[in-house]
């Protein structure tokens, strides 16, 4: 991607699907941009997740911003001009368990408040509508507008619908140093300096790090997500699938694209370092995740998996992810943490972001987010330990 | 280390050799091969009630061969011999390996992989039509079968194999349609002062070649392979350009090609170690130094799976790797053995120099593979999707050509997509072929049934 001119309105660091899409939203608002990506967009979390656009499940304050963030992915293709392969085929949850009904019921009724529609559907009406459901399922938690989409390739459509809008992209472009002085930040790389009024930290699991050298530190820790991907299938398997579970070594999730192959992921994660530019597969994880998807769908017995794959992923003590401005440097904001369900809300946040930037307030509620939840350190380790 | 867990992946010509070196050493290594019997590709061996002699199924090489099949089964009840056994992934110390339905974790102390290769292909119009096979497949189906791919045959490609297989094909009694080999004369005649490193081999060379030419078998240099015609039920021609560069058609009824070997080197990458290019053969290989010793502590490269030496070589690299994790571990070591050892090494990898020289990857025909080709047999992509992957969504290498276009991403992994998918890269980028990297390995390294169980580690 082409090479900057060093000064703009606001400098994005980090280009995830966050900081691609508030940077394609910035320009949609005039605003000069300058993206700079440590690897390539959307390598990281944005790249390897699940690919799941999720609203059900979600902590109940953030379901405004997931439900702004739903409408932009009904427009993605017009946007973007990319139809990033999103299908809005229903979110199923299944239960294993009969006193998990209270529990998505409760839920059901407390998001209707948000206005996510969804519906419990009993044993019966589970097989009837999802023939491939296990037989130790005993409920399901429907809701029929959420989807998936290729993960590879959100971050990179909305980069380049920015850069066709005139966003400066610049990949391989690590930050050395964010530093202001007067009015202005000024953005150290090896490929020189860039300055700006604006600067958004949007680097994902390398959040921290970022915000702790501004003086704003924040517990937040690297996992990478262990995914894997089937050989083709007939396509059989149409809605999102996950688990409402108490049990963390019960949460597998899959999905089907049309030509068939199917990607799963869940049941536990693994730390990833930093410093890697990769998070590795532990194939020692496999075993067990193979165990719950046959529990989702048992004719995946026959099936043979043909790749495994991690990414970096940044988790916050809470695990809300931290947005909003600084609560030290007027100028600075910041977008990162997504606790390993940015993918479906990352659109949303990029609208809501520039708008924040370009008009100092925004009308979707992010308050919860603001990064001086973890001002005093007391506080978050017991909210952590919680 | 008073009892080290040694395992060795691969019971070919280099895997052998390993383990006869540790087994003499007092040890009992675990052995992973897939095949159900020990050989490797080349000295593949047929099922127990066959009759063939080495003689029928390996020709000039039945002696190596018998004694590679000798050493193996004189040791096979001293090691842990793991038959029909994949071993799919690498980490933290662990070998995970997949038999039938169940799957295990091996730990180790030292690793030795030995894997071998798999046919560098070049994706062609046609080439997914039924009667296609590589010329190691058509190579297999003869020696442990007795089948031929078809009656009338064309091989395509070009290297040594090339003109093996045909030669073996003609032997039992197949004489191919034609070989069409890319390289030319004049090349062939550049790569020979670097091949009389191995006067033997040459001299086998010569005489293979005229074996052809005297049986009827039309031998062609300085081809450019066009189109596999046929339907999508079977194969009926060979559409090619000769050296003058007309256009000529052959009937056949089945097509093997193979431009060389491709090292397989996933392990070695799930394992963590480094890589670098090797320009004459323009393939990314793991780092090795002269006894075999990969970048990561404990693990070990040797045979085709490392450098493409040919079977002797392999066997050559297997002792070496041997002896360098034997001394790594506290064993004494006979200098003057591996001095021999290594010196003959050198000579195989001078001789392999000539033949990467003689019979040169044909890179600016991958290059140019027309747009409308599929490039990626599993996933269906075509050269144009994968062209456009670079050119419309920038994609300096191939990973990330790979994340847009899925050229790579299917049952092969890469294994047989991923050297012409490079060249593509790099071509639409206009940039050296280094800069399109390599496809990474992720496991497993074959597809996985998920219906697996796991059987407890041996701890």
């Amino acid at each position: 991607m082409v090479e900057a001119s060093g000064q703009a309105d606001v400098i994005i660091v980090g280009g995830g699907i966050v900081g691609a899409s508030t940077a394609f939203f910035l320009r949609g608002r005039g605003v000069k941009v300058i993206l700079l990506e440590r690897f390539l967009i959307g390598q990281q979390a944005s790249g390897t997740n699940f690919g799941n656009v999720r609203r059900q499940g979600r902590y109940l304050r953030q379901l405004p911003l997931a439900n702004r963030s739903r409408d932009i992915w009904g427009r993605i293709h017009e946007l973007t001009g990319s139809n990033v392969e999103f299908m809005p085929v229903g979110h199923i949850r299944f239960l294993w368990k009969e006193e998990q009904l209270a529990v998505v019921e409760k839920y059901q009724r407390d998001a209707a408040e948000y206005g996510l529609e969804l519906h419990i559907l009993g044993k019966e009406a589970i097989r009837e509508r999802f023939p491939f459901i296990g037989p130790e399922a005993v409920a399901g938690s429907w809701s029929p507008h959420d989807g998936h989409a290729n993960p590879r390739l959100v971050a990179p459509a909305f980069a380049q619908a920015a850069m066709r809008n005139g966003a400066t992209i610049i990949e391989n472009c690590e930050v050395l140093s964010i530093e202001k002085s007067g009015e202005d930040f000024t953005v150290e790389t090896p490929r020189g300096n860039y300055r700006a009024p604006v600067v958004v930290i949007s680097s994902g699991a390398w959040g921290a790090d970022h915000a702790a050298a501004m003086g704003e530190a924040v517990p937040l820790v690297v996992d990478g997500p262990q995914m894997g991907v089937t050989e083709p299938l007939p396509y059989f398997v149409h809605p999102v699938v996950g688990v409402s579970t108490q049990v963390p070594g019960e949460v597998a999730y899959l999905r089907q694209i049309p030509r068939g192959n199917i990607i799963f992921g869940g049941v536990r994660r693994r730390p990833a370092a930093l410093d890697e530019r990769r998070a590795k597969y532990d194939p020692a994880g496999l075993m067990e995740q193979l165990r719950q998807i046959q529990r989702l769908a048992p004719a995946l017995r026959h099936a043979r998996v043909i790749r495994t794959w991690s990414g970096v992923e940044g988790y916050l003590a809470d695990d809300i992810p931290v947005m909003g401005d600084s609560d030290k440097i007027a100028g600075l904001f910041y977008a990162f943490g997504f606790c390993g369900h940015g993918f479906q809300i990352g659109p949303g946040v990029g609208d809501v972001m520039a708008e924040l930037i370009a008009t100092g307030t925004t009308t979707t509620p992010i308050d919860d987010f603001h990064i001086r939840r973890f001002k005093d350190p007391a506080r978050w380790q017991r909210t952590a330990a919680h | 280390m008073a009892d080290p867990r040694i395992v060795i992946v691969g019971a070919g010509p280099a895997g052998t050799r390993a383990a006869e070196l540790l087994v003499a050493a007092g040890l009992r290594p675990v052995v992973i091969d897939e095949s159900p019997r020990s050989g490797g590709q080349i000295y593949r061996r047929p099922p127990p009630n066959f009759t063939r002699s080495h003689e029928q199924l390996y020709g000039t090489e039945a002696g190596r061969a018998r004694a590679i099949h000798a050493t193996f089964d004189a040791f096979a009840n001293k090691v842990d011999y793991r038959a029909e056994t994949l071993a799919w992934a690498v980490k933290d110390d662990r070998v995970f390996v997949q038999k039938a339905m169940t799957v295990e974790q091996i730990p180790y102390d030292a690793l030795l992989l030995a894997p071998g290769a798999t046919d560098r292909l070049i994706p062609l119009e046609g080439w997914t039509r039924p009667g296609c096979y590589s010329l190691g497949a058509a190579q297999i189906t003869l020696k442990a079968q007795g089948c031929a791919i078809g009656q009338e045959v064309v091989f395509v490609g070009t290297g040594p194999l090339l003109y093996l297989v045909a030669y073996q094909y003609m032997k039992a009694g197949i004489a191919p349609v034609a070989v069409l080999d890319t390289s030319s004369l004049a090349q062939q005649l550049r790569g020979l002062p670097l091949m009389v490193a191995r006067p033997e081999q040459l001299i086998k060379g010569a005489q293979i070649v005229s074996a052809l030419r005297q049986g009827g078998v039309r031998v062609l240099r300085g081809v450019r392979p066009l189109e596999v015609l046929g339907d999508d039920r079977s194969v009926t021609g060979m559409r090619f350009c000769d050296a003058a560069g007309h256009e000529q058609e052959l009937r056949c009824t089945a097509v093997g090609m193979g431009y060389h070997l491709r090292a397989e080197s996933q392990l070695a990458d799930l394992a963590g170690c480094s890589f670098e290019f090797h320009p004459t053969v323009r393939q990314w290989l793991p780092v090795i130094d002269e006894m075999g010793r990969s970048s990561i502590r404990n693990v070990y490269l040797a045979g085709d799976g490392v450098r493409i030496l040919g079977a002797d070589g392999a066997e050559v690299a297997g002792r070496l790797a041997a002896i360098a994790l034997l001394s790594d571990l506290g064993w004494p070591i006979d200098q003057a053995k591996v001095r021999s050892l290594q010196a003959e090494m050198r000579r195989h990898v001078r001789f392999a120099s000539g033949i990467a020289k003689a019979f040169p990857w044909p890179h600016e025909q991958v290059a140019a593979i027309p747009d409308r080709t599929l490039i990626c047999r599993c996933e269906a992509i075509t050269a144009g999707e994968l062209r456009a992957s670079v050119k419309d969504l920038f994609s300096p290498e191939v990973n990330r050509a790979k994340a847009f276009s899925r050229v790579g991403m299917g049952r092969c992994q890469g294994r047989f997509c991923g050297p012409a998918s490079q060249e593509v890269v790099a071509a639409a980028n206009g940039a050296p072929i280094q800069s399109a990297g390599r496809i990474r390995g992720q496991a497993p390294v074959k597809p996985l049934p998920i219906g697996i169980t796991e059987e407890t580690s041996r701890g």
